[in-house]
């Protein structure tokens, strides 16, 4: 507690004391060093997939068809002769493109959304504040199918679905704390001295919401993969023959009955993920903000 | 009170509305045709000229809107282009499958959370308050359709206790049905609803009100089931509440996997067909359930809690 100040005396108490600290705190918090650790494999993994993968991921008849796991095939293959861990490691890719992709979208149309609403007049904010509720009274599933059944499948809509279901989350917590400094004293007398409204902005508001921000979104990464992964399984995501974790557990379940491998080798990176960046995310919220702790 | 039921009512109204406005928008916001896009491949100009005019796309967006606002009021949803069944029975046939799904999944899951939320709250520190800390985080992070594909995987294809396919007949029939899906949606809920009511059951027992029952020398056992279980379950009230929009999209997946009839399937079968009347009549249906949910939540709280009663 004493590394990183957390009181609301400071006004930059979303940020840790240093880098440092943080690091050395995320080292003590060995269930996040372990998400941590997941998160970095799971990175690297998806940035150097097409040179590690040992097979093309396409490439059908590489061995037998739904093969257990094998010194050639670690994973074992699936119904047409695909390399899994080829597939599986060429998915992560897609995972995290979708991932990084969606976040950038949602944090800055959220971040600028949430500051029109906190900054601007009151019926701007009421009505933000009702689309915000009611995009997030939509199963992010059910308004995905809605998308998919005008736009047709593929990557571009899944991102524009997960981006639009997630923009309220950023954009409430930008509010909020948007609302609380407009009227801080510290903003007034910066304004009575005749600072403009973009300098209170980027000195004052700003650092204030990042801390909160990187808390949320490597909270919100496991959710957005689950729904890359959900919509691909419904056959609604990432066309075939492309490999995404989802398609993979869409042929898993077709063949389930012949071969439990193909659901094995395309839940493991699901739940790896999902938990890493979960164990992670509760040991940077720690760090950066223990007040949201209650929030979430 | 009234004044507050009254807002909520008006606030649920105006999200419904912003939905039908949405789901039409886009419609027309699609770059060509919106009747083309709705009717795919299999278009004719026959059925294009039907589904134009059953639909009103013929007419300005504002007009249709509203049109589709006012049948909206009458139960009409429209009706469905390949069949010509109206909408409105088709998803109501099929929304007690996907009630009974959820109101399953969520009854074992809080039942079981609120028990290991009190008992880790009491024995803090103990090996079952931190594996349950540990194993709640998990639970919560796993997609309920990974969950889905390995309870089908063990329990129906493995070692084959429970059906794989279908949602039989019978109140015993169904229920053994319902055994692997609602298991599949319920059992991130337990971790999550563990960990709301560990939270403020811990909060309570250190209140003013807690102390001085204490000091009056009334038995932990009354203090607890009298005073603190009651305040101690309503933030998992108001979870619950919020959490029935990712119970329906947790639903879906369920039905796919397990082929039970529902929301969930009718609308992927729907989305399948590029059957956009049945997806949109789902969708407003559901989220018409989800905005009344919230909305009973909102009030068993205020039932429940004192403090929100007088604050009304």
């Amino acid at each position: 507690m004493s590394l990183a100040p957390t009181t609301s005396s400071s006004p930059k108490s979303g940020r840790p004391s240093s880098w440092r600290s943080g690091w050395r705190r995320l080292a003590a918090d060995r269930l996040g060093f372990f998400g941590f650790v997941l998160v970095a494999l799971f990175i690297v993994a998806a940035i150097l997939a097409p040179w590690i993968a040992p097979y093309s991921p396409t490439q059908i008849m590489v061995g037998p068809r739904l093969a257990p796991p094998s010194w050639e095939h670690w994973l074992g293959t699936d119904q047409i002769g695909r390399d899994l861990l080829s597939r599986v490691l060429l998915g992560g890719r897609v995972a995290l493109t979708v991932a990084f992709a969606t976040i950038a979208a949602a944090l800055t149309i959220g971040f600028a959304l949430g500051l029109a609403a906190g900054f601007g007049p009151a019926w701007l904010d009421n009505i933000l504040v009702l689309l915000f509720d009611a995009v997030r009274s939509f199963p992010t599933i059910v308004f995905g199918l809605a998308v998919v059944t005008l736009l047709g499948p593929g990557l571009s809509t899944v991102v524009l679905v997960v981006s639009v279901t997630s923009i309220p989350i950023y954009a409430r917590i930008v509010r909020t704390q948007t609302q609380a400094l407009r009227h801080a004293d510290y903003v007034d007398a910066e304004r009575a001295m005749g600072a403009g409204i973009f300098r209170i902005l980027f000195v004052h508001i700003l650092p204030n919401v990042v801390g909160p921000l990187v808390v949320l979104a490597s909270m919100d990464v496991p959710l957005v993969i689950a729904t890359e992964a959900g919509l691909s399984f419904l056959g609604l995501g990432v066309r075939p023959p492309m490999a995404s974790w989802g398609t993979i557990l869409n042929d898993g379940y077709t063949f389930i009955r012949n071969s439990p491998w193909p659901v094995i080798a395309g839940s493991i990176p699901i739940v790896l993920v999902t938990l890493g960046f979960t164990f992670f995310g509760e040991a940077l919220r720690d760090i950066f903000d223990p007040r949201l702790r209650r929030d979430v | 009170m009234l004044i507050f039921v009254l807002r909520r009512l008006a606030l649920s109204v105006a999200i419904v509305a912003i939905a039908v406005v949405l789901l039409n928008a886009m419609l027309h916001l699609v770059p060509g045709d919106p009747t083309v896009m709705i009717l795919g491949p299999r278009a004719t100009p026959e059925l294009i000229e039907r589904t134009r005019e059953a639909m009103g796309l013929d007419r300005p967006f504002y007009i249709q809107t509203l049109t589709f606002f006012g049948n909206l009021l009458r139960g009409d949803m429209g009706v469905d282009v390949f069949t010509g069944r109206s909408v409105a029975s088709i998803v109501f046939s099929q929304l007690p499958y996907t009630l009974t799904l959820i109101a399953a999944s969520i009854v074992w899951s809080a039942a079981l959370g609120i028990v290991i939320g009190c008992y880790s709250a009491f024995r803090r520190g103990s090996w079952i308050d931190l594996s349950a800390g540990v194993l709640s985080v998990s639970t919560i992070s796993v997609p309920s359709f990974v969950m889905a594909l390995y309870g089908l995987l063990i329990f129906a294809v493995g070692l084959r206790w429970f059906p794989a396919v279908g949602a039989g007949t019978g109140f015993w029939g169904q229920a053994h049905y319902l055994v692997l899906p609602a298991f599949a949606i319920g059992i991130s809920w337990v971790g999550y609803i563990a960990r709301v009511v560990r939270a403020s059951m811990l909060e309570i027992l250190g209140a003013n009100h807690v102390r001085m029952a204490r000091a009056f020398g009334l038995t932990e056992r009354r203090i607890v089931f009298s005073y603190a279980l009651k305040i101690a379950v309503l933030p998992a009230v108001t979870l619950i509440g919020t959490g029935v929009v990712h119970l329906f999209s947790a639903a879906v997946f369920a039905e796919v996997i397990f082929s039970r009839p529902g929301i969930g399937a009718l609308i992927v079968n729907a989305v399948n067909e590029r059957n956009y009347p049945i997806v949109l009549g789902c969708i407003l249906v559901t989220t018409i359930v989800i905005v009344l949910a919230t909305l009973v939540s909102d009030l068993v709280n205020a039932w429940l809690d004192p403090r929100i009663r007088e604050a009304l």
